[in-house]
């Protein structure tokens, strides 16, 4: 049984790319065989942040217009043999993308893979209707913070709305990932707490990711947070939200670095 | 007050969470199509008025989203003494 996830959140720099990697990692960590498919045509990201950005050849508009195989485009990722990136088109016009292009290519995913990860791009266009249209369920990422919390309401909107799975009648299975949290100002009375968003969104919660400097050092060397520092606080955020997409029942907590005083006072270390 | 309030310090988070609850609950109104909203307006307002007469001002139609069901609300508001003057009319010609 294959699944089919999008990344999603209206809201641009709020984490989904650094989110397709981790979970995608995280539930190739776990045994399975799992794409993560880059929809940002013309500004595409994922294969940076997973590292693979000088192994590109095809594209998924290759694979939708038919001008390369899927195995042709598919690259596999170098620390773990079951994860596979396909990117999206750097040269491409986001109108390049098709419904039927996508329909088919998601078909072929289904066939070969245990878990297709979509990163979508950001905003309610076409890229991000056509990301979340085949997807059997939904990772809405957002922040703590206003206009995310927004965008994200709108979003669940039209995952209600446009998708393959609600226009047949079924319920689209949704889930929220709250990240760049930070518990301090949360306690401070400075930004949205996880009940705040939670209360205002309604859907699940699948994990708390803090806001934390391994995920920018993680990007910065082109590998998922998960697999650069598997103990960090945001990487444990993943492997566990990862956990809980299986439908594992794992508790929910923030995960936090304790650091030792030695730590605060000569923290500051280059990655 | 709160600790922080005491140092001079205002907590933000509450006036961004009430100010995302009052956004949301209108936006969420007209979340659907808004072509079929006005359709609805239309045709729910045509059909009282053949019995009714009613302000078009004061039907309200909307339709709201909530976690496992989607509820579809038309408001009609009637003027004073309407309803009672309906009722007189079926009972004086029954």
């Amino acid at each position: 049984m294959s699944k089919i996830i999008v990344v999603t959140s209206g809201k641009g720099g709020v984490g989904k790319t650094t989110t397709t990697a981790s979970l995608g990692a995280a539930l190739a960590l776990q045994g399975h065989k799992v794409a993560v498919v880059d929809f940002d045509v013309g500004l595409r990201n994922l294969d940076l942040v997973m590292g693979a950005e000088r192994r590109v050849v095809f594209d998924l508009i290759n694979v939708a217009q038919g001008d390369a195989k899927l195995h042709q485009a598919l690259i596999r990722d170098k620390r773990l043999p079951n994860l596979f990136l396909l990117p999206a088109s750097q040269t491409r016009d986001k109108d390049a993308l098709t419904e039927e292009g996508v329909a088919q290519v998601i078909g072929q995913l289904r066939t070969r893979f245990d878990w297709v990860i979509c990163d979508s791009p950001a905003g309610i266009e076409r890229g991000a209707t056509l990301a979340m249209r085949f997807a059997d369920a939904a990772v809405v990422v957002a922040n703590p913070e206003i206009s995310s919390v927004r965008d994200s309401d709108r979003i669940i909107g039209l995952l209600d709305a446009k998708t393959f799975q609600a226009e047949k009648g079924g319920r689209m299975e949704k889930h929220l990932l709250l990240t760049r949290y930070d518990p301090g100002r949360v306690a401070r009375g400075e930004m949205l707490s996880v009940e705040d968003v939670l209360e205002i969104l309604s859907i699940p919660l699948l994990g708390i990711v803090p806001d934390n400097e391994e995920v920018l050092r993680a990007s910065n060397i082109g590998s998922p947070v998960v697999l650069h520092n598997a103990a960090c606080a945001p990487a444990r955020a993943y492997l566990d939200a990862a956990l809980r997409l299986c439908g594992e029942d794992v508790p929910m907590s923030i995960p936090s670095d304790q650091k030792s005083l030695f730590r605060k006072l000569f923290g500051r270390r280059a990655a | 007050m709160n600790l922080f309030n005491f140092l001079g310090r205002r907590a933000t988070a509450p006036v961004a969470r009430e100010r995302l609850q009052i956004l949301l609950a209108h936006e969420r109104k007209s979340a659907c199509d808004p072509d079929l909203i006005a359709i609805l307006h239309k045709e729910v307002l045509n059909a009282v008025s053949k019995h009714i007469a009613i302000d078009p001002d004061r039907v309200d139609v909307s339709m709201h989203r909530r976690d496992m069901i989607s509820v579809l609300e038309i408001d009609i508001t009637l003027e004073p003494g309407v309803a009672d003057e309906k009722f007189r009319q079926r009972f004086a010609s029954a």
